[in-house]
């Protein structure tokens, strides 16, 4: 008998999985119900215009909530298996260096656009902490070092301010006698553009760690 | 459009299969960037920006770079082990 499956069964569970997943979307509804309506209904008490935004930040909070500890996590995961590589010199011409100092400014500048337009239209948090990440990476990548102090307490505080103040904001609105999580309709834009800008920095600080593969060396608690 | 939908999810089909199927682990890394930016072009289809920006953005740029760095940090690794052979896979 051999240990590998033969390729009939591999063939067997393909099909089965397939044929699955195309029954399933076949026997979906032409037209789906969905929770559209239901979203657009609440709009005006969600304290943002965008659908997508309203039901990311206040109707399923929790699952963002999660999603940024989750992002938190796998940080601490990184930094508790690995040390960062030393980097070696030789990529950071003057030509990289030149293009990141012009761009890294306007790279900021967009982040704080799509933050801003995620109340209104397409973009929020995770998009603006992408191109936050991007911004160190061209940063990391230009052969800049971190700066000496800042390896320890304020990335730290830098990685998990999204999980604070999401956690701080849901906690506190309990003290007005209302659910975890659940923002008053009248101060939920500003509390949801809190919650964003604070998520974006640590979203945009997990990533860019993550590329870097492991803690910095330099960074020892209390230090 | 459904000239472009129709190539569009062919060529994902492809593309997907080829990246997995690849020798070469840097081969694989660039197929998977360019599955994360068709995709892209699938979510806009789809009318669904939001998740577009988040594809282009995390899918393909940023898991993308990451890729580049775990390959690279594996061939640096295998060069230490075993000093003069080009180790690719």
């Amino acid at each position: 008998m051999s240990r590998a499956p033969s390729r009939a069964v591999l063939w067997l569970l393909l099909l089965t999985l397939g044929g699955g997943l195309g029954w399933a979307v076949l026997s979906l509804p032409p037209v789906a119900q969905g929770l559209g309506e239901q979203v657009r209904q609440h709009l005006q008490v969600s304290g943002v215009e965008s659908p997508v935004t309203a039901v990311l930040l206040n109707f399923r909070g929790y699952d963002t909530l999660l999603e940024i500890a989750v992002l938190a996590l796998a940080t601490v995961a990184i930094w508790s298996v690995a040390t960062m590589p030393r980097r070696r010199r030789g990529l950071a011409g003057p030509v990289l260096v030149f293009f990141v100092q012009v761009l890294v400014p306007f790279m900021v500048l967009l982040a704080g656009y799509l933050l801003w337009s995620g109340s209104h239209a397409e973009g929020g948090a995770f998009q603006a902490g992408v191109v936050l990440a991007a911004a160190a990476l061209l940063v990391i990548l230009a052969g800049a070092p971190l700066p000496a102090g800042a390896g320890g307490w304020p990335l730290r505080v830098g990685l998990m301010l999204g999980l604070l103040v999401f956690l701080g904001v849901g906690v506190l609105v309990t003290t007005t006698g209302r659910n975890f999580l659940e923002l008053p309709p009248a101060w939920a834009g500003g509390l949801i553009l809190m919650i964003e800008a604070a998520a974006a920095i640590s979203i945009g600080a997990s990533l860019a760690l993550a590329f870097r593969g492991g803690r910095p060396r330099n960074a020892r608690a209390g230090s | 459009m459904w000239m472009l939908d129709g190539t569009l999810a062919v060529s994902l089909v492809l593309i997907a299969s080829r990246a997995l199927a690849a020798d070469d682990l840097f081969e694989a890394v660039a197929l998977f960037v360019a599955f994360g930016l068709l995709m892209t072009l699938a979510w806009v289809r789809l009318d669904a920006v939001d998740v577009a920006l988040a594809e282009a953005g995390i899918g393909a740029g940023f898991t993308g770079a990451l890729f580049l760095a775990g390959v690279a940090r594996l061939q640096r690794q295998a060069r230490v082990r075993r000093p003069g052979r080009e180790v690719h896979r």
